[in-house]
């Protein structure tokens, strides 16, 4: 197990580090922040100082403690979000590839439509028919999102349903679900994982583009992409504070990334 | 000794590197400690079976290693320059100018973007200097040397125009463009079917005769490098197991492994009685038609056989005759438009899913590729379990006590194997667990496809004396797919010849083989080698003169 | 020949019926709307009699597909109907904004794809040298920045700190050309960042699977150089992959249009988007999506024609 960790590339450490810190903010965030998520503690974009360790921010709440709960609502916001696409995409998907035929020529056929328009678009759509609370944005993001997981985790199916195992269970004369869970979804499922980290990274930037956009988490919740919009004029005066929440996201997705190549590199069989 | 070798391999090794900074001599070594030396126009065969290390020796002759792979120790000297050590430019200057190469699929290894002419003249125009017009003419004799069709027209012709056979024969002359003094010949007719093959090596062997070209041809098939080769080699772990002159080799081989290799094709399976004339069979095809997709062409046209209880029917063809397709037929997986498939005179469904689970138990099935066969996230004791749970409703125990009754049967000890996976197993044991499923179904037809074609020839010997006794011990019946006639000549007690779709002749085993009545049985039965180094000569000449 | 022909024929017929059923369901999405168009207009102020009166100019009694027909008609002939918000002509708003967009994506796309499919293919030749590796570090490092940070970066680097460049690119019809390259470079360039990584990253990936081909191998053991290699027998066959790698972006280069529009204040079509979804003006969104979804789906043809005409076997029909 030591030795396993001494191989791991000192990118993909750092991504690990960088998660496990990200979770344990979210997860302890009451306990960590030095004041409460919404109040309004001093006066508007105060410098940073002993009192605001990173200063205030347009309405005069403590910069860190945002920050800090931004974690929670951002992370567990983009986690819920994924989580729900994948479900929705890879059973879809298993199905699909299971019935073949007409059923996956329809499903296939949509899921095409569907990503025929660029996903930050129809999200806009969506959300300006549907409004702006938190359930909606989870629901429509995991809905675009579950189009382009059907796809990748049909193409990976596709892959395993052409084995002669899978043929051999059809003429054995085994069920739709020992089929889709038992055949395919296990020797699916590892491609799935790389996957699952490579996707949470688009849905996480999308959503911090909504919510910088005004459209995905709305005030007063705590959003990195949000804090980042509130804040923004203090930029052109060579102030660095609202990029801290920008450089918060991108050190996550960066961090994920970095784990993900790392699995694809693995699982790729590739030598250095 | 007049003249130094054109080759010389000495205690070459080639390993497997863990990573660039490893130090030499830690990775897995494909060749190990190889010694070899080639004449100028000499002919030398290696052979091996699969993981031997033939390909790596042959691609190491010509100072090239695979990523991933590196010269560990020892030296390759081609013509006075030692390669492992050379430059890369002198390395490249060398090849198609002096040394070339055949690859195995000739249609992967041509570009698709450029015409084959084209792709023929590149090294002589870029190296030699030679001015494109002249190349040219000088391909269309080089096609007609490798006795292709149309060579004043067929170098014009894109790769995916040309067929598998002629595409090889393209290939050898591409390696023959700059008359070079080696050329190394990496199976160059496995992937093609034996009538096509006779050809192949024909116009293999008189071009490397007439330009007094020196060749490692290197091959699996023992019949096919006797017919080639002045010398042969036998590998085996990336280590020299014996080398000597053809003739002697063949006649009075010295070691206990080449000698089993050369004996594979001594089994025979017991003969078993003629069944009477008015016996009903237990697998009837008739007169079945069938397509891929409704507007499709017909791939199978009227084709009907018989398979009789506790025997073996063969059914032979090369690639596209229909032969896997009648099988699927058989079995429900390609609905039959037309015919019918008769189960102990009974009518089964023409697609599988409107089959009961009684009918599609009697029918089980054995793959071809054990690898894809097996379900590599399964335990092998679950994968022999689950047909006997699902058919026969075993539990508990006594399910237990059968798997490993089965593993036995099989020879594969429970105690070691029952809880590992397909992926910790050699390509012969996961062939025995897929026997094993479908015995555990307890069926009476077993569907053979292919079952020993991706094995080595000692391993599938195993298999199919495996298959033999338990045929004897439990009366089943066998419908073996195979393209190979030494398989059928080992197993069959019947044999049903395809080509095109169509069934040519059938009968019993000795009838069919021994005194075949069409052309076409006949033409298959000729083009298969023969260890006997004049068998390619004598054929030829035979087809000569039947035109 | 006439295969050929056919096939693209298919693919553009395919690509027109895609649009005609994105249309509908842009249409059909406003059905959606809690109450009608009407309502949203009016919002609190509305009383019954403004509403009727409202949804008689609007032509909202009549049936949805009539409407729907109307619409797709007057959008044929140049004509996105009115605001609901202010009542102006939306094809007259769409104009400027339009060609600033298209002006924007012009300049990016100039930078970007020779950049990423050059980086590209050095990163696949110095594949698991030091090179490749950082520059592999670098592309994730670049993909996984969201669009706003990479332009606040720039937009603090270059006018706050260094003062070269404004921070916002306010740009009009009657701007000349040289200050409308200046405004523009900022965004330009951070589009080209977004982008170039995506794009670097896959034609490293599919140049690396073409490497790996037989044919590959065999021109080495023709004693070809490294460079005759890619040159001549491995870049002929990665003008499909490439260009499908180009249009795959493209919904990288839209996504990062509408971030950069706003971060900038650029008065392009992304911005206009996103303005009128906060105001809920439902005909211009319509409008806009439509002409983005559009855009993407017409790249993409153009992809898979370019893909179907570079491929030899499709254009030489066998003659076996």
């Amino acid at each position: 197990m030591i030795r396993q960790l001494r191989n791991v590339p000192l990118t993909a450490m750092f991504g690990i580090l960088v998660i496990v810190s990200y979770a344990v903010i979210a997860i302890f965030a009451p306990l960590i922040a030095p004041y409460p998520e919404t109040a309004i503690v001093g006066m508007e974009y105060l410098p940073w100082s002993e009192e605001f360790l990173l200063g205030t921010d347009s309405l005069g709440r403590d910069m860190l403690s945002r920050l800090i709960y931004g974690a929670r609502n951002t992370l567990g916001i983009a986690l819920a979000t994924t989580v729900i696409a994948f479900v929705i995409g890879c059973s879809v998907a298993l199905l699909a590839v299971t019935l073949q035929g007409w059923v996956d020529q329809l499903i296939s056929r949509m899921v095409d439509v569907m990503m025929s328009i660029p996903t930050l678009i129809t999200s806009l759509l969506l959300l300006m028919i549907f409004g702006t609370s938190v359930l909606n944005l989870i629901l429509i993001i995991a809905l675009l999102f579950s189009t382009i997981v059907f796809r990748i985790a049909r193409a990976v199916a596709m892959g395993v349903v052409v084995m002669d195992y899978v043929e051999a269970a059809r003429i054995r004369g085994e069920g739709l679900l020992w089929i889709m869970f038992r055949e395919i979804l296990p020797n699916a499922a590892t491609p799935l994982v790389a996957e699952f980290g490579l996707r949470f990274t688009f849905v996480f930037l999308t959503i911090s583009a909504l919510s910088f956009l005004g459209l995905g988490v709305q005030p007063p919740l705590a959003d990195w992409g949000a804090m980042v919009r509130e804040n923004a004029s203090l930029i052109t005066f060579g102030d660095l504070t609202p990029l801290l929440p920008a450089g918060a996201i991108a050190l996550l997705t960066l961090a994920v990334n970095f784990i993900v190549d790392w699995m694809l590199h693995m699982s790729s069989g590739l030598k250095d | 000794m007049s003249q130094p070798p054109l080759l010389e391999i000495r205690d070459l090794v080639i390993e497997a590197s863990a990573g660039k900074r490893t130090a030499p001599g830690s990775g897995k070594a494909l060749i190990d400690g190889i010694n070899l030396t080639l004449k100028r126009g000499e002919v030398l065969g290696l052979i091996g079976e699969s993981g031997a290390g033939k390909s790596t020796l042959g691609l190491g002759a010509m100072g090239f290693t695979r990523d991933g792979c590196r010269f560990a120790g020892g030296s390759v000297t081609f013509d006075g320059t030692e390669l492992t050590s050379a430059r890369p430019a002198v390395r490249r200057g060398l090849r198609s100018t002096r040394i070339a190469y055949v690859a195995q699929s000739a249609a992967a290894s041509f570009n698709p973007a450029y015409k084959l002419i084209r792709q023929y003249a590149e090294f002589p125009v870029l190296a030699q200097g030679r001015s494109r017009r002249e190349v040219e003419a000088d391909a269309v004799t080089t096609y007609r040397q490798m006795k292709l069709p149309n060579p004043e027209e067929i170098g014009f012709r894109y790769p995916h125009q040309v067929s598998g056979g002629q595409l090889q024969r393209a290939m050898t002359a591409m390696a023959m463009a700059c008359r070079p003094d080696l050329i190394i010949f990496d199976e160059p007719t496995t992937a093609l079917d034996v009538t096509t093959q006779i050809e192949v090596l024909g116009a293999i062997r008189d071009a490397v005769r007439d330009f007094g070209t020196a060749a490692l041809y290197i091959t699996h098939d023992l019949a096919v490098v006797s017919q080639m080769a002045d010398r042969i080699m036998v590998l085996r772990h990336g280590k020299l197991v014996e080398e000597a002159a053809t003739e002697t080799m063949l006649a009075d081989p010295q070691e206990e492994y080449t000698r089993s290799l050369w004996a594979v094709r001594a089994f025979e399976a017991p003969a078993k009685p003629v069944p009477a004339e008015d016996v009903q069979p237990l697998v009837s095809l008739r007169k079945v038609t069938a397509s891929y997709g409704r507007i499709g062409p017909d791939v199978l046209r009227a084709v009907s056989f018989d398979l009789h209880a506790g025997r073996t029917l063969a059914v032979v063809g090369e690639s596209g005759s229909g032969k896997t397709t009648a099988a699927r037929c058989a079995m429900g997986l390609l609905p039959r438009s037309g015919g019918d498939v008769l189960l102990d005179g009974v009518s089964l469904p023409p697609d599988y899913r409107k089959r009961s689970k009684a009918q599609l138990q009697q029918v089980q099935i054995i793959y071809q590729m054990a690898d894809t066969a097996l379900n590599p996230k399964q335990k092998i004791g679950d994968i022999i379990a689950r047909p006997l749970k699902f058919y026969t409703g075993l539990r508990g125990r006594k399910l237990t006590a059968r798997v490993r009754e089965l593993m036995t049967a099989i020879d594969l000890d429970p105690d070691v194997y029952y809880h590992r996976r397909p992926g910790e197993l050699s390509g012969g044991q996961k062939q025995r667990i897929g026997i094993a499923r479908a015995l555990a179904a307890e069926p009476r037809v077993v569907i053979c496809d292919e079952v020993t074609s991706a094995l080595d020839q000692l391993v599938a010997e195993g298999i199919l004396r495996l298959l033999a006794r338990l045929q004897q011990e439990l009366g089943i019946s066998y419908l073996f797919i195979t393209h190979d006639i030494a398989t059928v000549r080992a197993i069959a007690d019947d044999v049903v010849v395809m080509q095109h779709g169509q069934v040519v002749e059938a009968g019993p085993k000795a009838q069919v083989l021994d005194n075949p009545q069409q052309d076409y049985t006949k033409s298959l039965l000729a083009s298969v080698p023969e260890m006997d180094a004049g068998w390619l000569d004598r054929v030829l000449t035979e087809r000569v003169a039947a035109r | 020949m006439s295969a050929v022909l056919n096939m693209i024929l298919q693919r553009v017929f395919l690509g027109l019926l895609t649009l005609l059923v994105v249309s509908a369901l842009v249409f059909v999405s406003v059905e959606f709307l809690p109450g009608d168009v009407a309502e949203q207009i009016l919002g609190q102020s509305a009383t019954p009699e403004t509403l009727a009166a409202l949804r008689e100019q609007l032509g909202l009694n009549t049936p949805p597909v009539q409407r729907y027909l109307a619409w797709l008609g007057g959008i044929l002939q140049g004509d996105f109907g009115r605001s609901v918000i202010n009542q102006r002509e939306i094809t007259a708003i769409l104009a400027d904004r339009l060609g600033n967009t298209l002006f924007l994506a012009a300049m990016a796309t100039l930078i970007a794809v020779p950049l990423a499919v050059g980086l590209g293919i050095l990163a696949a030749l110095k594949r698991n040298t030091w090179i490749d590796r950082w520059i592999n570090i670098g592309t994730l490092t670049a993909i996984s920045f969201p669009e706003f940070f990479v332009a606040y970066g720039l937009i603090y680097v270059f006018s706050a700190k260094l003062g070269w460049l404004p921070s916002i690119s306010v740009v009009g019809s009657d701007t000349a050309l040289s200050d409308r390259l200046v405004l523009t470079l900022l965004p330009a360039l951070t589009l080209t960042l977004i982008v170039t990584a995506h794009m670097m990253r896959m034609t490293r990936a599919s140049l690396i699977n073409l490497l790996a081909l037989p044919y590959v191998e065999m021109a080495r053991l023709k004693g070809a150089a490294q460079r005759r290699v890619v040159v001549v027998h491995a870049l002929p066959n990665a003008v499909a992959p490439i260009v499908n790698v180009i249009a795959l972006n493209i919904a990288y280069m839209i996504a990062g249009v509408v971030i950069v529009e706003v971060v900038f204040v650029y008065p392009g079509l992304g911005q206009l988007l996103v303005d009128s979804v906060s105001k809920r003006d439902v005909t211009v969104v319509q409008a806009a999506c439509l002409i983005f979804a559009s855009a993407f789906i017409l790249f993409n043809l153009v992809a898979d024609v370019i893909s179907i005409l570079s491929n030899p076997r499709l254009l030489h029909r066998s003659t076996k």
